[in-house]
């Protein structure tokens, strides 16, 4: 049998039904496909943030210290969770239960650093005069925008943070498999990756012109 | 087995350097302020190649079927690029209007 004729029957039985094509479980598949509907929420909030940043006079609050000082030590810690999530989906493969279950609450933990440091720098915004329908700087929708994006984001963290804790328990007790750690892993990174779009977008794109 | 595993943190933690190093440009690049388009086109290009990386790398669908990769990448790029290419030129147009400041 030559390599093509196998490498063509192999695609035919693998979309022909009673068969994984994908080839990953059925949870990680449905995670990827709900990542896929979260993924374009988000993008609808941060296009229209775009929106009605491009139509108006825009405030730039952000003062590079602290403000973007504390906001680029978010994404670090952030970024670091993701590498701890890799570590612990890496031992849940290998069978360590004890390992997974220390990663995953280190990723945890980053995950409420990020939320302290996040909520730290709402109250200083809170404080200046900013609500979601009124700010100090002109443009009132710079609140609500800025409230509702970094808000659902600091949401997904929050749940994420239950959704690990529950997982290093889990794991831990042998009530779950390599999978399911796998799997609050893509959650995690998603929530990673859409921080990589609101930091420079909010932060980065606001900070005060000195 | 192991040694494969060893190899593959030490990707991960390159990886997360890469991903650090990039974060930093993009730091830098809000404190020397550059012209908002070129801002916003530098900012965005590395957030997507950041993002690439994540997905790629830590998201494991490097090491999937690419056929994955085309079943959350193909709609997920396709449904973003009809909502720029609706909204955008509406925003645009207000500011040519001259609405700016409105307030």
């Amino acid at each position: 049998m030559s390599d093509s004729h196998s490498a063509g029957t192999a695609v035919e039985a693998g979309w022909g039904g009673g068969a994984s094509p994908f080839a990953v479980g059925h949870k990680k598949l449905g995670m990827w496909l709900f990542i896929v509907s979260d993924a374009l929420t988000f993008s609808a909030l941060i296009i229209t943030y775009s929106y009605v940043r491009a139509a108006n006079e825009w405030p730039t609050p952000f003062d590079f210290y602290p403000a973007i000082i504390f906001s680029s030590l978010m994404t670090l810690v952030l970024l670091s969770s993701s590498l701890t999530m890799v570590f612990a989906v890496d031992a849940a493969h290998r069978g360590d239960r004890s390992a997974t279950a220390k990663w995953t609450w280190a990723t945890a933990l980053g995950g409420v650093i990020f939320i302290v440091l996040h909520v730290n720098e709402w109250i200083h915004l809170i404080h200046d005069g900013v609500t979601p329908l009124s700010n100090p700087w002109g443009t009132p929708l710079f609140g609500g925008t800025f409230f509702t994006l970094t808000g659902l984001h600091m949401t997904h963290v929050a749940i994420g943070v239950v959704y690990l804790g529950i997982i290093a328990i889990g794991f831990k007790r042998g009530k779950y498999d390599a999978e399911d750690v796998e799997v609050s892993g893509l959650y995690w990174h998603f929530v990673d990756l859409v921080w990589m779009f609101i930091f420079p977008l909010v932060y980065l794109m606001s900070t005060k012109i000195s | 087995m192991s040694a494969e595993a060893e190899s593959h943190r030490g990707l991960f933690i390159k990886v997360w350097l890469w991903l650090l190093g990039l974060t930093l440009v993009e730091v830098i690049l809000a404190y020397i302020q550059f012209d908002l388009v070129v801002m916003l086109t530098l900012l965005m290009g590395l957030s997507i190649v950041k993002a690439g990386m994540i997905m790629a790398y830590f998201m494991h669908l490097k090491f999937d079927r690419p056929v994955l990769s085309w079943t959350v990448g193909v709609p997920l790029v396709a449904c973003i690029l009809i909502m720029i290419g609706y909204f955008f030129p509406d925003s645009l147009r207000i500011v040519d209007f001259g609405f700016a400041g409105w307030q």
